[in-house]
C-alpha cells in the first residue's frame, strides 16, 4: 500500500502532468512578451543617454570651466551655458516657492476640510484634467496673464509663475495621495484628545504626509525645469549676457538654450546642445534620486 | 442598582458651582499648576451620563434606537452585544466622535452632568477634552513616546508647571512608565501592541479627562497584554468614569460594575440592523440572572 502511494505521489507533481505542455509554453510566451516590453523601455532610455553622451561628453569634458562659466556666443567654441544654468536654478526656486504652498494648501483643503458636494467634485475632476493640459497651453496662459496683463514682461517671475501653475495639478494630486495614505485612526486619535481640525492637520496629518508630498513636489519640479514650450511662449531669451539678480530680470533656461542650439547649422552647436543636455539630465536624475531618497528614508511605516 | 457612595462634594447631576458653570458651553475648569496625582481626573459620583431615548442615524440608516440609560461616576460600565448592534456607535455618541462622519444625525438627549451634550452652544472640542477615548486598534502618533503624551496637554493649552512631570505622571498612571522611561524619545510605533495601547491610555489621561471611553481596547492584544489593561482599568476607576465596549463577555464580567446588553433588531423590510438596548444592570446580575431572554441566550452562547 504505502509503497504504491509513495511511488505515485511524485508522478502527480511532475511538470505538465495536469495542464499539458501547451499551458507551459503559453506561460513562457507571456513572460517573454512582458519582458520585451520592459526591455524596450530600458533600451530606449539607454539609447537616449548614450546618444547624448556620445555627442556631448567631449564638449563638456574638454573645458568644463569655459562651458559652465561662459555666456552664449556666436562662436560655438566659446559658447557657454552660464546664463541658462542660473536661469534654470532661479526658475526652479521660484516655481517651488509658488507651487509648493499653494499646491499643498489646496490638497489639504480638498482632502481634510472641503465639504463633499458638487462644487468640490467639479474642482477635483478638473484638477485631474489640468494635469493633462499640454504645457504649451500653460505658456499661452502665462503670456496672457503674467507677461502682458500683469505687466511682468518676459521675466523670471513670469516664468516661475507659469511653471508653478503648470506644476500645481501634479503637486495637488501627489499631496492628496499622501494625505489619503495617512490612516484615519490618527485623525480620530487627535480629535479624541480635543484637538481642533486644524491642530489635527498641522501636528499629525501634514507631517505624516510630508514625505509623500515632497516626493511629488520634487518630481513635478523636475518635470517643470525640463519644459521648453511654455518658456519659449512667454519669451525666454537666449541672448542673455549676465546672471539675473532680480526676479524682474529677463532670463534664459537650459531647455530653451538646447532648443536654440539644436536649430543652428554648425555641428559644433549640436555638440554644445548635447553637452547642455547632459547637464540638464544630470540635474533631473539628481532630483529624482532625492525624491526616491526622501520617500524611502522618511515615510512612516504604520 | 449599585448606588455609589454619596459624595456631596463632587459633581452630582447638577454641576458643582465651583467646577462647572450652570449653563453655557462645557468649559474646562481651571487646571491647577501642580501636577500631583490629585490634579488628574476627579472623583465624581452619581450619574455622569443620563441618556434619554437616544437614536442615531447614518444617513437614512438607523444604527441605534431609543437607548435610555444612566452611566454612573467612578464605575466601569461595560457595553456588550453581538456584532453590528451599535455598541461602538453608542459610545461614540457620548463624546460626539460620531459627528465627524458626514451625514450622521442624533435624536434624543444625552446629559453630561445635567448638561445637554448636543445643545447648540456646546463645543464638541470641549466635550472631547473632558471625555477621552481609547480605540480598538492602538493608534499612537508616529512621534516620540514623550510627544504622544504631551500633544493633548499642548493643544488644550494646559500649562503644567512641568510638562516632563505631567508626561511621567500620565505614563505611571497607565502602568507604562517603568517600561519606557529610558526611551521617551523613541517612536511610539516602536512599542509592542499592548504597550502602544497603554501609551494611548496615558495620552488620554494626560488631558485630564473625567471620563474614558474604551472601544474594544483589548481586541487587538494578546491575553497577557489584555490582562494588564484590565488591571489598569480597575485602578483607573478610582479617578475616572470608564465606559468600555467589549466583545469579550469574560472581560465584561471581570472588570465592569454595570453591564449594558445591546442587540440588533432586523427591520421588517430588509437588511437594516438597528441596535437597541435590551437591558442594563449590575454586571453580576446580567451574568447570573438576566431579566431578558435575549440576554440569557447571548451570554450562554446560544446566539451571537
Amino acid at each position: 500500500m504505502s509503497t504504491v502511494a509513495v511511488a505515485e505521489a511524485p508522478g502527480a507533481l511532475r511538470r505538465g502532468s495536469t495542464r499539458g505542455g501547451a499551458g507551459m509554453v503559453l506561460d513562457s510566451a507571456y513572460a517573454a512578451a512582458l519582458f520585451l516590453g520592459t526591455f524596450l523601455g530600458v533600451l530606449a532610455l539607454g539609447l537616449l543617454l548614450w546618444t547624448v553622451y556620445d555627442q556631448g561628453w567631449d564638449r563638456l569634458a574638454t573645458d568644463p570651466g569655459a562651458f559652465f562659466g561662459n555666456f552664449v556666443s556666436r562662436f560655438p567654441a566659446r559658447a557657454g551655458i552660464k546664463a541658462a544654468l542660473y536661469g534654470t536654478a532661479w526658475l526652479m526656486g521660484l516655481t517651488a516657492l509658488f507651487s509648493f504652498p499653494v499646491g499643498v494648501g489646496a490638497a489639504v483643503y480638498l482632502e481634510e476640510f472641503a465639504p463633499k458636494n458638487r462644487v468640490t467634485n467639479f474642482v477635483e475632476a478638473n484638477i485631474a484634467n489640468l494635469a493633462g493640459v499640454p504645457s504649451v497651453v500653460y505658456g499661452i496662459l502665462g503670456l496672457g496673464v503674467f507677461v502682458r496683463f500683469m505687466g511682468m514682461g518676459p521675466s523670471l517671475l513670469a516664468g516661475g509663475l507659469t511653471l508653478g501653475v503648470m506644476s500645481l495639478p501634479l503637486i495637488i494630486i501627489a499631496a492628496r495621495e499622501a494625505l489619503r495614505a495617512v490612516p484615519s485612526s490618527i485623525r480620530l486619535a487627535a480629535y479624541a484628545l480635543g484637538a481642533t481640525p486644524w491642530q489635527t492637520v498641522r501636528h499629525h496629518v501634514l507631517p505624516a504626509a510630508m514625505p509623500g508630498t515632497m516626493t511629488g513636489v520634487i518630481l513635478s519640479l523636475s518635470r517643470a525645469i525640463g519644459e521648453t514650450a511654455p518658456l519659449l511662449v512667454i519669451g525666454a531669451s537666449v541672448a542673455i549676457f549676465n546672471t539675473p539678480d532680480d526676479v524682474r530680470d529677463p532670463f534664459s533656461a537650459l531647455p530653451v538654450l538646447i532648443f536654440n542650439w539644436t536649430g543652428r547649422p554648425q555641428p559644433a552647436f549640436a555638440e554644445a546642445a548635447a553637452a547642455a543636455s547632459i547637464v540638464l539630465l544630470a540635474m533631473l536624475l539628481a532630483m529624482n534620486a532625492v525624491a526616491i531618497f526622501v520617500r524611502n528614508r522618511f515615510t512612516t511605516r504604520w | 442598582m449599585v448606588n455609589p457612595v454619596p459624595d456631596p462634594s463632587a459633581g452630582l447631576v447638577q454641576p458643582a458651582a465651583d467646577q462647572r458653570p450652570q449653563e453655557g458651553p462645557v468649559r474646562r475648569p481651571e487646571v491647577p499648576s501642580s501636577t500631583s496625582a490629585r490634579a488628574g481626573g476627579r472623583t465624581t459620583s452619581g450619574v455622569v451620563f443620563a441618556v434619554e431615548d437616544l437614536s442615531f442615524y447614518y444617513g437614512t440608516f438607523q444604527a441605534i434606537r431609543g437607548v435610555t440609560m444612566n452611566v454612573e461616576g467612578n464605575r466601569i460600565t461595560a457595553v456588550i452585544g453581538p456584532s453590528g448592534c451599535g455598541k461602538s456607535t453608542f459610545v461614540r455618541c457620548l463624546n460626539r466622535m460620531n459627528e465627524l462622519t458626514p451625514g450622521t444625525r442624533v435624536e434624543g438627549r444625552i446629559r453630561f452632568h445635567g448638561q445637554d451634550l448636543y445643545s447648540p452652544d456646546v463645543d464638541p472640542i470641549e466635550v472631547r477634552r473632558r471625555i477621552g477615548m481609547v480605540f480598538q486598534k492602538p493608534n499612537p502618533f508616529p512621534k516620540s513616546i514623550y510627544d504622544n503624551v504631551a500633544f493633548g496637554p499642548r493643544v488644550n493649552g494646559l500649562k503644567p508647571a512641568s510638562m516632563d512631570d505631567l508626561v511621567e505622571e500620565s505614563l505611571r498612571k497607565a502602568a507604562l512608565w517603568d517600561e519606557v522611561k529610558d526611551k521617551l524619545k523613541k517612536s511610539g510605533l516602536s512599542l509592542s501592541g499592548g504597550q502602544q495601547q497603554r501609551l494611548c491610555i496615558a495620552r488620554c489621561i494626560a488631558v485630564r479627562p473625567e471620563v474614558i471611553l474604551m472601544d474594544e481596547p483589548c481586541s487587538a492584544l494578546d491575553p497577557l497584554a489584555t490582562n494588564r489593561i484590565e488591571e489598569l482599568m480597575i485602578e483607573l476607576k478610582r479617578d475616572y468614569t470608564i465606559v468600555i465596549v467589549t466583545h469579550n463577555m469574560q472581560q465584561a464580567a471581570r472588570v465592569s460594575d454595570r453591564t449594558a446588553f445591546f442587540t440588533a433588531e432586523v427591520s421588517k423590510e430588509g437588511e437594516d440592523r438597528t441596535g437597541v438596548l435590551v437591558e442594563m444592570d449590575r454586571t453580576e446580575k446580567i451574568f447570573t440572572t438576566p431579566g431578558d431572554q435575549r440576554t440569557e441566550d447571548y451570554i450562554t452562547g446560544r446566539f451571537g
